[in-house]
């Protein structure tokens, strides 16, 4: 890979992103070259272009939703802290590590369900209401699902996981309607272990 | 209906009365002159000289040819019939019903002459019947797919066979040595031969069953590519356990060296394959001016890199699939449309006709005298197979559920390991052994397992695994919300991996690309295609995505008024829905791989749609960053109102990207050529000047669009 140490060097507080988000430096160094590949104008920090530029996102249904997730509430731009520590979520979880604070840790199973429920929740109340699923649903499943069924699955859902009644899912209903899921197991990239 | 088979009937019994094995040179031995003929072989006639013959006929001068035609007139009418014959199709798979054919015939041949029907040449097999099949197969190979799932088609092609391989003739050879009396001359060597070639999965009667269930396109191209893949392992097992045969002894050293040989012949297939499919490429970069030849080319690599493979001793099989799947992207940027067109009907079409041909042989060769039985043989290479195929599909699907996010399902398991029909190759394999005492068992024995597979496994496997689905519905199954939400985290997973390049899948990819990009496709792409195909590509891509959904917005309903229980057979229909589509992503919008229908959308619409939608492609790429109502950011649904309204000037069966732009350019309002410009540049960059579109912006342009009117 040719990653020599003193590329460390360009990446700004290297050593606190290494303790906030628990990447070990070759991780670290390989996502800031990935950062410069994406920023193709060179400027340092990301833009909603540079995301897009990768195709397969493009595709994604929900591709635009994750290129938000990237940019914190009102930024145009990503700088390279930031976006290390939006992947932070998707490290697998380390068994053997045990600190006291394990609940804080970037990828701990809270830390990333809330991650998904905000690709839900736009508006940031803190539910994911029935028009934020069907919006989501629609996205997802698009075409060959008419509107009624699209409402029915979205009304199904809801029934479901409401456990107040109120019509909407919070994130402590959103925890427990996927209790049964590995989340660690499926919310993680593998190779940033 | 009635006329089809009137016409069958009247060709078929023509060519009963007159056959001799077509695939070989005409023999005359057992040709009955049925047909009175005044025999002119060419040489001149020093007979008493009659009067001149107004009208003659002489069959011998064409009989080669002539039979050849009939057998494929026949297959081809066969097959017809089937199609045209309502329900069956649904019950019984085609291989099957060509194989009933082929009975017929030998049947009838048999009974018109009381002496053995042709028999398929293990040579014309090989060289002529397989290569197409096996070639239509690389080329419409989903690349994409095929390759993400690389490791694990890998590891069910070469492990899964060896050990079915291993375990089958262990087996066999256990029961040998059980039934002495019978079975004893038969070796431990022929006993591995015979589980070789016993072993080999067959792509063709699998997928022909496979038209007819739903399979999702994950399981779909794990048995395509582990049946193609394990035919390979198959034919050079056998070919090494054939030449362990002909040694005088084997020693260890031996047993190293075959190893050797398996992973020699693997790879020099591989590279063999490569280099010609570059050839290939190259060449086609030149064809502009004589493009009605350029499929040729296609097709003339791609034998040639098989003949050269197996002039080699190397694996044919690999080489042609490689060399299709290499040449396939440049040879399609490189070569007009109706070349393209030519090629994939061309391949279809040969690759029916080799199919059909082949299945009906099978059912001729069984009628013959030829046949030895052995009940504990037979009975337990049935038995065996499926043993062995069953327990090794488990197991190594227990290993590689732990490596993949998308687990492979008991279901998915079910299926790969009951589909495991057996076809062709075993056939001609067998036929292939150097003659012992037990040949003709072992003959016997592939037939049967050919015919049971073909038949009871064939024809039970869908309604089993219906069976299965009910059967799976009765325990606890997720709730909607849990699919929902696994679907959106699966989604979500696949985004990050984009973004962050993830290492072994798409890091190999992107350097790939890179180098393709930077150096194989400058040199093999004709340079004013070069451009072209890698936006058009994304592009018309997109395209497919948006064609599948051209249809009215529903209005929207209000949710409330729907808010009641929802009725089990309900339930079942979201279920599905969800299934299906949700786990048709990975696929990325390529069609399912099917023998006998080309897919029509990529041809047909990719020309005439696409040039409605590029005007409103600057909405649908805007990602905005606060979200309106009802509106969302990324592909979605199209807006159906502009698509109908847009005036298409030209409709050129190409779709040149620059011509589009231009033209409704200049019919349009300000606004819009933002959009059309920026939709010159790689279309997938975001257009933020053009802003979001809801509901309202949508009327907005629709209203703009009918001014223009």
């Amino acid at each position: 890979m040719g990653s020599s140490s003193s590329n460390m060097n360009h990446i700004p507080n290297a050593q606190e992103l290494m303790q906030e988000t628990g990447f070990s430096a070759a991780h670290l160094l390989r996502l800031y070259e990935r950062f410069e590949f994406l920023d193709r104008d060179g400027k340092g920090e990301l833009s909603p272009d540079d995301f897009e530029a990768v195709r397969e996102l493009a595709l994604n249904p929900i591709g635009g939703r994750i290129i938000e997730a990237f940019f914190p509430q009102g930024q145009e731009t990503v700088d390279f802290a930031s976006f290390v520590r939006v992947l932070a979520h998707f490290r697998p979880n380390d068994p053997n590590r045990k600190d006291g604070a394990q609940q804080d840790q970037a990828n701990s199973r809270t830390r990333k369900l809330k991650f998904a429920f905000q690709l839900y929740d736009q508006d940031r109340d803190g539910k994911i209401s029935r028009n934020e699923l069907l919006q989501v649903l629609r996205a997802m499943l698009g075409i060959q699902v008419t509107e009624e069924q699209l409402q029915s699955i979205a009304e199904r859902a809801i029934q479901e996981a409401d456990l107040d009644r109120d019509g909407a899912i919070s994130f402590d209903e959103f925890k427990k309607s996927l209790e049964k899921v590995n989340i660690d197991h499926k919310m993680s990239v593998r190779f940033l272990k | 209906m009635a006329a089809l088979w009137t016409l069958l009937f009247c060709l078929v019994w023509p060519a009963c009365l007159a056959l001799t094995p077509p695939a070989e040179l005409p023999q005359p031995h057992n040709l009955p002159p049925v047909l009175g003929m005044n025999s002119s072989d060419g040489s001149p006639s020093v007979d008493v000289p009659m009067a001149l013959r107004v009208f003659s006929m002489d069959y011998h001068h064409v009989q080669a040819p002539f039979e050849i035609v009939l057998w494929i007139m026949l297959a081809s009418l066969a097959k017809l019939g089937f199609h045209w014959s309502g329900r069956v199709p649904a019950v019984v798979p085609e291989s099957c019903l060509l194989i009933m054919v082929g009975l017929l015939v030998g049947g009838v041949i048999y009974g018109v002459r009381h002496s053995a029907p042709p028999t398929l040449s293990a040579d014309a097999f090989f060289l002529f019947l397989l290569p197409p099949i096996v070639l239509d197969a690389g080329y419409f190979l989903p690349g994409r797919l095929f390759f993400e799932n690389l490791g694990t088609i890998l590891w069910y092609a070469v492990l899964g066979t060896l050990w079915n391989v291993l375990g089958i003739g262990l087996s066999l050879y256990g029961v040998c040595l059980l039934a002495q009396n019978s079975l004893g001359d038969v070796s431990l060597l022929h006993c591995l031969l015979f589980g070789s070639l016993i072993a080999a999965v067959d792509p063709v009667a699998v997928l022909s069953v496979f038209q007819e269930m739903h399979v999702n396109d994950q399981l779909h191209i794990l048995v395509f590519g582990e049946s193609l893949l394990n035919d390979a392992v198959t034919v050079v097992l056998y070919k090494l356990f054939e030449s362990f045969l002909r040694l005088p002894t084997v020693s260890g050293l031996d047993v190293l060296l075959g190893g050797c040989r398996v992973v020699v012949v693997g790879l020099g297939g591989l590279f063999v394959g490569l280099f010609f499919g570059l050839l290939a490429a190259l060449t086609s970069r030149f064809t502009s001016r004589a493009q009605v030849i350029a499929p040729l080319f296609v097709f003339l690599y791609s034998y040639l890199s098989y003949l050269t493979s197996e002039m080699l001793h190397l694996s044919g099989i690999m080489a042609i699939v490689t060399c299709a799947v290499t040449m396939k992207q440049y040879v399609e940027a490189n070569v007009s449309e109706r070349s393209n067109t030519s090629i994939q009907y061309f391949l279809k079409m040969w690759s029916s006709v080799s199919e059909t041909l082949i299945f009906i042989f099978l059912g001729v060769s069984t009628i013959q005298d030829v046949h030895m039985w052995s009940w504990p043989f037979v009975c337990s290479t049935l038995l065996l197979c499926l043993i062995w195929r069953a327990s090794g599909v488990l197991l190594l699907t227990a290993v590689v559920n732990k490596l993949r996010r998308n687990a492979v399902t008991f279901r998915d398991q079910f299926i790969i390991a009951y589909g495991g029909l057996r076809g062709a190759i075993c056939f001609s394999l067998v036929f292939l052994i150097d003659d012992f005492p037990k040949k003709r068992l072992f003959i016997t024995t592939t037939i049967v397992v050919i015919l049971f597979t073909v038949f009871v496994q064939g024809m039970t496997i869908k309604p089993l695994v219906e069976l299965l689905d009910v059967k799976r519905k009765k325990r606890a199954l997720p709730t909607v919300s849990e699919e929902i939400h696994s679907r959106l985290i699966d989604y979500l997973l696949a985004g990050i991996e984009d973004v962050v390049g993830y290492w072994g899948q798409h890091y190999w990819k992107d350097k790939f690309e890179q180098f393709n990009r930077k150096y194989l496709r400058r040199f093999l792409i004709r340079e004013d295609h070069q451009a072209r195909s890698s936006i058009l590509r994304v592009y018309q891509e997109l395209e497919r995505r948006e064609q599948r959904g051209d249809e009215e917005t529903p209005p929207l309903v209000d949710p409330r008024s729907h808010s009641r229980p929802l009725l089990p057979g309900e339930m079942d229909s979201i279920r599905r829905i969800l299934s299906r589509n949700l786990q048709s992503f990975n696929n990325k919008q390529t069609p399912a791989y099917s023998r006998h229908t080309l897919n029509q959308d990529a041809n047909k619409d990719r020309m005439r749609k696409p040039l409605h939608r590029h005007q409103s492609l600057g909405e649908r790429y805007t990602f905005t960053q606060q979200a309106e109502d009802g509106e969302f950011s990324g592909s979605g649904r199209p807006r159906k109102g502009l698509s109908r309204s847009h005036t298409v000037c030209s409709i050129s069966p190409r779709p040149v990207f620059q011509e589009t732009s231009v033209s409704p350019a200049s019919a349009q309002t300000a606004e819009t050529p933002n959009s059309s410009s920026t939709s010159r540049e790689d279309p997938v960059s975001v257009q933020n000047q053009t802003t979001v579109g809801g509901a309202p912006r949508k009327h907005l342009s629709f209203v703009l669009e009918n001014e223009e009117k």
